[in-house]
């Protein structure tokens, strides 16, 4: 079993051979060891992305808006997610975005998880007929099996920052705070606490 | 009220002074000998062949857990021999086990940690080293004991160690347990806790194996090594230049030992009335420490100068500010220290540093547990700070950078790149050999003053996160911006690839943190230490003292 240190140099040093900058690969680093140990699969498709970009320039966003797409050519999910991530004030400020034509989406699941963190709210993240569930870098949740998951690219991925919302009934908190106060023990005249 | 503020950073952070940094109260080996003191110990399997080859499993116990060192010992023919990382063969081989290891487990390690590198362990090891045997002492000392002697002192004393590890693995490392896994585990809680365990008993394996040896070798007639010289036998250690880069890229690291220290120091300086006890207890320490400078004894012309620089720093303590001094004054320490900063070396200011440290248990172990760091917290860059921002922490905390003229050939003649053949860390002429484009990002003045030079030219009112959009190849320096903004001392405030770069200084920073001893550079690039010379023996450790490594014979 290769452990998670030898996941993120590997990554990261593959990354820079591949053309990314020093920075962005120890970004990339950091990614692939978050996916590994969510158990997806994150090395694949990153091997199978810098073999695709061997002889291609990778393109990122130039800035983040609503809709993001490129005249030509799809967006490299590395770039993509840098910019993204770096841009997280205006990522919770914009709520929705959507990225047109995205190679291997996938690695762009750990950078939204970073973004999750920082703006300390869930993001839901939907392409093709998958939809991922992102909590603060905490877990991840999908309605499909990203195990061995490779995906070379995708036509349309959408980003919703999830408002904090309870999930749960009014009347369920009211029954439960009520057996809470079971706890509670009853003051009497003679205690005076100021 | 009288206050002492932190050392500047852009003094302390230098290369010279760093590499001048000695031992402490602070350092791993001591803090992990005061940690282990009442552990249990047993040696549980010994199973040696007469010239003692085979395996030994020895187990700790600390009440809650137990950690097992494997030792491999193995036939090397002397031609090889090699303390060098290209070396595939060594003396002995070890490896510390999560728990006691069962014989799957065993059978597992004998074939895979002798092969070291190219060898796989699992996540239930902890950390992985090979040691070779000191040519001029070993034998020597089988064949006294043998013949019912003891070795020759002077001899002895001379070398330092039996053994001398080139390599102690952690953290992931060819498949041991990531540090995640064990990180919150309180009896390692201070950093390379781990390693300083498997060295310690890895001096406990060298005693027991010439013990062992001589004993088959003559049964009738062979003594026992005495405790007075092996106490005096330590683990000498090769240091290449794969230490280096580990200060430069673990920044909050580095930051939390060197602030530690220096806390410790802005604590000590502010004591108002100092206890008579105290200050004798220091005193008793520093004329201790003297003679182990006398046997401080290396080739280097370098490290000579250091050394004898610091031979009349001491002297001059002596005869100038000891003589004089009112130990009754009011902030005493505060005085020493403002002496010898204003009249000695960076070596004799940083060797008083560490003595001033003897007499305070409660100033140091609180520190101690804060020495470690979860770099991945300070990793995210705040895209949403604007460029002004971003400038001035360049300004107020890379000054120095600022000021170096990188259009010289001299200014930037070095580049550190990773060697294909071992995968390590190593520093070549940037006008002599191939390799450049494949630089290593450790040359971060050089990138900070590219830096500043992008910023300057930028809207000032743009985030962060818009100039990196246009500056992704300065990316690595801009987080070490955001960190050195939180943490000043993570960062080294000198040029490292400059043509008159000193590696074994970086080394020498780390190793001091380490508790190494009697630095012996082989060259500009690699030097000899000694670990645990003077160290109580396993017996006699929880009656031990904790300044055992002023009592060298």
């Amino acid at each position: 079993m290769r452990t998670s240190s030898e996941i993120e140099t590997i990554s990261k040093r593959a990354s820079r051979a591949a053309g990314f900058t020093w920075g962005v690969s120890e970004e990339v680093g950091k990614c692939i060891k978050s996916l590994e140990l969510y158990q997806i699969s994150g090395l694949e498709n990153l091997n199978d992305y810098l073999k695709q970009i061997k002889n291609v320039e990778p393109k990122g966003p130039k800035k983040i808006e609503h809709k993001n797409s490129l005249k030509e050519g799809n967006f490299c999910p590395i770039y993509t997610g840098v910019a993204l991530m770096d841009a997280s004030n205006r990522v919770m400020e914009l709520k929705t975005l959507s990225i047109q034509s995205i190679d291997f989406p996938i690695l762009l699941i750990p950078f939204l998880n970073r973004i999750s963190y920082k703006i300390g709210k869930m993001i839901q993240v939907k392409f093709d007929e998958i939809e991922i569930l992102l909590n603060l870098n905490n877990y991840i949740s999908s309605n499909s099996d990203l195990r061995k998951k490779i995906l070379k690219s995708t036509e349309r991925l959408t980003i919703n920052v999830i408002e904090n919302e309870d999930t749960f009934d009014a009347n369920v908190w009211d029954s439960l705070y009520k057996l809470s106060s079971e706890t509670f023990v009853e003051e009497s005249e003679s205690y005076h606490h100021y | 009220m009288f206050k002492v503020e932190h050392r500047d950073p852009k003094k302390i952070m230098t290369l010279s002074r760093l590499g001048s940094f000695h031992q402490s109260k602070l350092s791993f080996l001591r803090s992990f000998i005061r940690e282990f003191k009442n552990w249990k110990f047993e040696r549980n399997i010994f199973d040696l062949s007469d010239q003692g080859y085979g395996s030994a499993v020895y187990s700790v116990n600390n009440g809650e857990r137990t950690y097992s060192l494997v030792c491999f010992a193995n036939e090397l023919k002397s031609d090889e021999r090699s303390d060098r990382v290209i070396a595939t063969k060594w003396d002995a081989a070890f490896v510390l086990h999560d728990g006691v290891p069962t014989q799957s487990d065993l059978d597992r390690l004998r074939e895979n940690v002798p092969k070291q590198e190219v060898g796989r362990v699992s996540y239930k090891e902890l950390t992985l080293s090979r040691a070779n045997k000191s040519v001029r002492i070993f034998d020597h000392v089988i064949q006294r004991l043998a013949a019912g002697m003891q070795p020759d002192s002077k001899l002895v004393n001379e070398v330092g160690y039996l053994y001398r590890t080139t390599a102690v693995y952690g953290s992931g490392k060819f498949g041991l347990a990531d540090r995640y896994r064990i990180k919150d585990r309180p009896e390692i809680c201070g950093p390379f806790r781990l390693e300083m365990m498997l060295v310690y008993l890895v001096r406990q394996f060298t005693f027991d194996q010439v013990n062992h040896i001589a004993k088959c070798k003559n049964p009738q007639k062979a003594v026992e090594l005495s405790h007075d010289i092996a106490r005096n036998l330590g683990i000498g250690n090769s240091t290449g230049l794969g230490m280096a880069p580990f200060i430069v890229n673990h920044p909050t690291l580095l930051h939390n030992w060197i602030f530690s220290r220096e806390e410790a120091l802005r604590q000590i300086r502010q004591i108002e009335n100092v206890n008579t006890e105290d200050f004798e207890f220091f005193k008793s320490c520093f004329d201790r420490s003297k003679k182990n400078i006398n046997s401080w004894i290396t080739e280097s012309e370098y490290q000579n100068e250091k050394i004898e620089q610091l031979k009349q720093d001491l002297k001059k303590l002596d005869n100038d500010l000891f003589p004089k001094l009112d130990s009754k004054q009011k902030h005493l320490w505060n005085t020493i220290y403002n002496y010898v900063e204003l009249n000695l070396s960076d070596e004799g200011v940083e060797y008083v540093v560490s003595m001033m440290m003897e007499p305070y248990d409660s100033i140091i172990e609180p520190l101690v547990a804060k020495m470690s760091s979860e770099e991945d917290q300070h990793f995210d860059i705040p895209g949403e700070k604007k460029v002004s921002e971003l400038l001035s922490i360049v300004e107020n905390h890379y000054s120095k950078f600022l000021d170096i003229n990188f259009e010289t050939k001299e200014s930037v003649a070095n580049f550190w790149f990773i060697s294909k053949n071992k995968e390590e860390p190593r520093i070549a002429n940037r006008y002599e050999e191939n390799g450049s484009d494949l630089e290593q990002p450790l040359a971060i003045a050089r990138d900070i003053a590219n830096l500043y030079k992008k910023l300057k030219s930028s809207n000032q009112s743009s985030t962060v996160a818009e100039f990196l959009l246009l500056n992704q190849d300065i990316r690595h320096v801009v987080r070490r911006c955001f960190i050195v903004e939180n943490f000043p001392y993570s960062e080294i405030q000198d040029n490292t690839i400059d043509e008159n770069l000193v590696p074994i200084d970086m080394l020498r920073l780390k190793l001091s943190f380490f508790g190494a001893q009697k630095f012996d550079p082989r060259s500009d690039k690699w030097l000899r230490i000694n670990m645990y010379q003077g160290a109580p023996l396993i017996h006699e450790l929880n009656s031990s003292d904790d300044t055992w490594m002023y009592d060298l014979v």
